[in-house]
C-alpha cells in the first residue's frame, strides 16, 4: 500500500452521487417512452416519472457539495473550467439537463394546468402558480398544440441528454487509467444501463405505493408494461456487467490477482452476495417469471414490488462497489485498505441517509404542487370548462 | 474620460478585485532565474539508497508536512523463501521516516526505493483537475494552487503512483513541490540536500551540462509504470521488476 492510499478519498456520499443520477436518468427515459414512442401503456407514470427525475435531480449535485474541501469554490468550475476534466463539465452537463431539458418539459407540459389552478386556487398557492404562469396564460388549442410540439422536440433532445448525463459520470470513474477497477470503456455503458434499471424501478415502486396511499387501483397494464421493460433493460445492464466481469477475467491483466482477491474478500458480500445475486439474479428471475407466467394481479403487483426493491439494491451495491471497491486495493497491486465509515460525520451515513430522503420530500412537494394523476389533470380542466 | 466620484467609489470595490487576481497570478520574485530555461526531474539509484529516512524527514521539515502523510517515502522491498517459493515483502512503517526496524528473518534479497511525485510531463492529475488548480510550470514542475483548489480529490485518484493526498488542514490536494521555493532560489530539494549517499539527484534535463545526460546514456534507467505513458521524470537506475 502506498502510504497516501491508506484513507479513502471518495466516501459514501460519492457512491449516491451516481446513484441519483442514475435515477434521473433512468426516470427521464422511461418518461420518455410515452412521449417519443407512443408506448401509451406507460402514460400513468408519465408525469410521475418527470416528478421523480425532476426531484433527484435537484439533489444530485448536494452530495459532491458537501464532499468538496472547499465548497464554496465549487463555482469556480462554471467560471474557471479546465477544458481537459471529464468533471470540469459537470456543471454544464448538469445545467444544460436542468434548466433546457427537464425543467422546460415539465413546464410546458404542465403550463396548462397551472394556468388553471391560477384561476381556480386561491392565497398563497394561487400566487405560485401565478408565478409558475410566467405570466402566460393563453391556453387556447393553438398555443396548447405549441406547446405540446416544442415538448415533443424538448423530449428528443432529452434522450441524448440523459444518456450523456449518466454515460458522463461513468466516463468520470472509467477515464482514470490509473485505476484498473474503473478503467475500462464499458463503464459509461454499464453506468448508463443500470441508471435505466434503477430508474425505471424507481417510477415502478413509487407509482405502486402512491397509488396505494391514495386509495386508487393499480392499472395493471402500465404496471406490466414497466416491469417489462424494466426485464429489458436488466438484461442488457446485466450482460453488459458480465461481458466486463468475463473480459477481465480471461484477459487477467497484472491487476487482476489483486482485484480477484478483493472481490473473494473485503467486496464478496456487497458485490457477490447482494449487487450480483440478490439485486441482479433474483430481480431478473423475478420479472422474467412474470412474463412466462401469467400470475393473478396481486401476485404480480407482490414480485414487482419485490423485484423493484431488490433492483434499488442492487443498483446501490454496484455503485458501492464501484466506487468504494475502486480505493480498497493498492494501485501498487501489493496491499488492501478498509473504509471506515463515520456516522454524524461530514461524510458519515447519516447525511448520506438524510440526502437519499430528501428527494422524496421534495417529489412530495412536487407531487402536491403539480398533480400528475390523470384524474387531478382532468378535474381543473373540468373546472375550467365548467366556469 | 469623464469620472463622477460616485463612479470612482463604485470602481474601487472592483479594482480592489481586479488587483488581487493580478496580483495572485504574480509568481514570487526569483532573479535570475529563467522559468523556460530548465526542465526539470529526478534521479533515484536505488543501489545507492540505504532507507535511512532523511530524506523523508527533511522533506516534512521544510515543507511542514502534517503527520501520517507523506510527500516522498521510502519502500523497503524483501524477497523471502517461503515454503520454497520467492516471496515478496513490501513496507514502509511511518513512510520509513525514521528508517526500518533490522529483523533476523532470513531474505534473499532487500532493497529500497524511495518514491516521490513523478513530476510527470502528461500528468493524469493535472488533465482531471476541474478547474485547473494543478498545472505544470513551463520549468516542468507539478504543482497545486492552495487558494484555487477545490478539495475534490479527482488528482488523488488519478494519480497512478499515490503521491498526493488531501491536507487534513487545508483541504486541499498536496503533493511534492520538488521545492520550488528552493529550486528557484538555485539551490536543490531538502530531500536531496539531505541524503548522505547521493541515491536522489535534481536533474535539469534542459541544461545540457547537467551530468543527468551522461547518466541516462550510460546506465539502464527506468521509470515507474511506463505503460501509462505519462512521461515521468522521476528516474530510477537499478529498478526491480517487483517494484509498481
Amino acid at each position: 500500500m502506498y502510504p497516501n492510499e491508506v484513507e479513502l478519498q471518495w466516501s459514501v456520499l460519492i457512491v449516491l452521487y451516481p446513484f441519483l443520477t442514475g435515477l434521473v436518468a433512468g426516470a427521464f427515459i422511461l418518461a420518455s417512452l410515452e412521449r417519443v414512442f407512443r408506448v401509451e401503456a406507460v402514460k400513468p407514470t408519465y408525469r410521475l416519472a418527470l416528478l421523480t427525475a425532476l426531484a433527484f435531480l435537484l439533489v444530485a449535485p448536494l452530495p459532491l457539495q458537501l464532499h468538496l474541501g472547499h465548497p464554496e469554490r465549487s463555482f469556480e468550475m462554471y467560471l474557471t473550467p479546465h477544458r481537459s476534466s471529464a468533471m470540469a463539465m459537470f456543471g454544464f452537463v448538469y445545467l444544460w439537463y436542468l434548466m433546457a431539458v427537464l425543467v422546460l418539459e415539465i413546464w410546458l407540459d404542465y403550463r396548462r394546468d397551472i394556468v388553471v389552478l391560477s384561476q381556480t386556487t386561491t392565497g398563497p398557492r394561487r400566487l405560485v402558480y401565478r408565478m409558475l404562469t410566467l405570466g402566460s396564460s393563453n391556453i387556447s388549442p393553438n398555443a396548447l398544440a405549441i406547446d405540446n410540439r416544442v415538448g415533443w422536440i424538448v423530449t428528443i433532445v432529452g434522450i441524448p441528454s440523459a444518456f450523456l448525463l449518466h454515460g458522463y459520470v461513468g466516463f468520470i470513474f472509467g477515464s482514470i487509467k490509473a485505476n484498473p477497477w474503473w478503467s475500462t470503456p464499458l463503464m459509461p455503458v454499464v453506468f448508463l444501463f443500470s441508471a435505466m434499471v434503477s430508474g425505471i424501478a424507481a417510477v415502478l415502486l413509487l407509482y405502486m405505493l402512491l397509488n396505494r396511499l391514495r386509495h386508487k387501483p393499480i392499472d395493471m397494464g402500465c404496471v406490466d408494461a414497466v416491469a417489462k421493460y424494466l426485464f429489458y433493460a436488466f438484461i442488457i445492464d446485466f450482460s453488459l456487467e458480465m461481458l466486463d466481469l468475463i473480459h477481465r477475467i480471461y484477459e487477467a491483466d497484472e491487476s487482476f490477482r489483486s482485484l480477484d482477491f478483493m472481490v473473494h474478500s473485503r467486496l464478496f458480500l456487497s458485490q457477490i452476495v447482494i449487487q450480483i445475486l440478490l439485486g441482479t439474479v433474483a430481480p431478473i428471475a423475478l420479472l422474467a417469471f412474470t412474463q412466462v407466467f401469467k400470475a393473478p394481479d396481486i401476485w404480480r403487483k407482490r414480485i414487482y414490488a419485490l423485484a423493484g426493491c431488490l433492483t434499488m439494491i442492487g443498483i446501490f451495491a454496484m455503485r458501492w462497489n464501484v466506487v468504494i471497491g475502486g480505493q480498497l486495493f493498492s494501485k501498487s497491486f501489493l496491499g488492501y485498505t478498509t473504509y471506515k465509515m463515520g456516522f454524524v460525520a461530514k461524510e458519515g451515513l447519516l447525511p448520506a441517509i438524510v440526502l437519499a430522503v430528501l428527494p422524496l420530500f421534495i417529489l412530495w412537494v412536487l407531487v402536491k404542487l403539480l398533480p400528475p394523476w390523470p384524474e387531478e389533470e382532468a378535474r381543473p380542466a373540468a373546472r375550467a370548462a365548467a366556469s | 474620460m469623464n469620472l463622477s466620484r460616485r463612479h470612482f467609489l463604485v470602481l474601487l470595490p472592483a479594482a480592489a478585485l481586479a488587483w488581487e487576481h493580478v496580483l495572485a497570478g504574480t509568481p514570487e520574485a526569483a532573479p535570475n532565474y529563467g522559468l523556460t530555461e530548465h526542465w526539470w526531474g529526478m534521479l533515484v539509484d536505488i543501489e545507492k539508497c540505504i532507507g535511512c529516512g532523511s530524506c523523508v524527514r527533511a522533506c516534512q521539515k521544510e515543507n511542514n508536512v502534517p503527520d501520517g502523510y507523506y510527500r516522498t517515502w521510502i519502500e523497503r522491498y524483501r524477497i523471502k523463501e517461503v515454503n520454497g517459493v520467492e516471496t515478496l515483502e513490501v513496507d514502509s512503517p511511518d513512510g520509513g521516516k525514521n528508517g526500518f526496524p533490522s529483523s533476523d528473518e532470513p531474505f534473499l534479497k532487500q532493497f529500497f526505493v524511495p518514491k516521490m511525485c513523478n513530476h510527470c510531463a502528461d500528468s493524469p492529475c493535472t488533465q482531471v483537475c476541474p478547474v485547473g488548480a494543478t498545472f505544470v510550470t513551463p520549468d516542468g514542475v507539478v504543482l497545486v494552487d492552495e487558494k484555487y483548489c477545490l478539495g475534490c480529490r479527482y488528482c488523488i485518484q488519478a494519480c497512478p503512483y499515490g503521491c498526493r493526498f488531501l491536507h487534513p488542514e487545508k483541504n486541499v490536494a498536496q503533493k511534492c513541490t520538488l521545492c520550488y521555493h528552493r529550486i528557484t532560489q538555485g539551490l536543490t530539494t531538502a530531500c536531496v540536500e539531505n541524503c548522505p549517499t547521493g541515491s536522489r539527484q535534481l536533474a535539469d534535463l534542459k541544461n545540457p551540462k547537467d551530468p543527468i545526460h551522461e547518466f541516462l546514456r550510460t546506465h539502464s534507467v527506468q521509470v515507474l509504470k511506463p505503460h501509462l505513458a505519462t512521461q515521468a521524470k522521476l528516474y530510477y537506475n537499478g529498478l526491480d521488476g517487483a517494484v509498481r
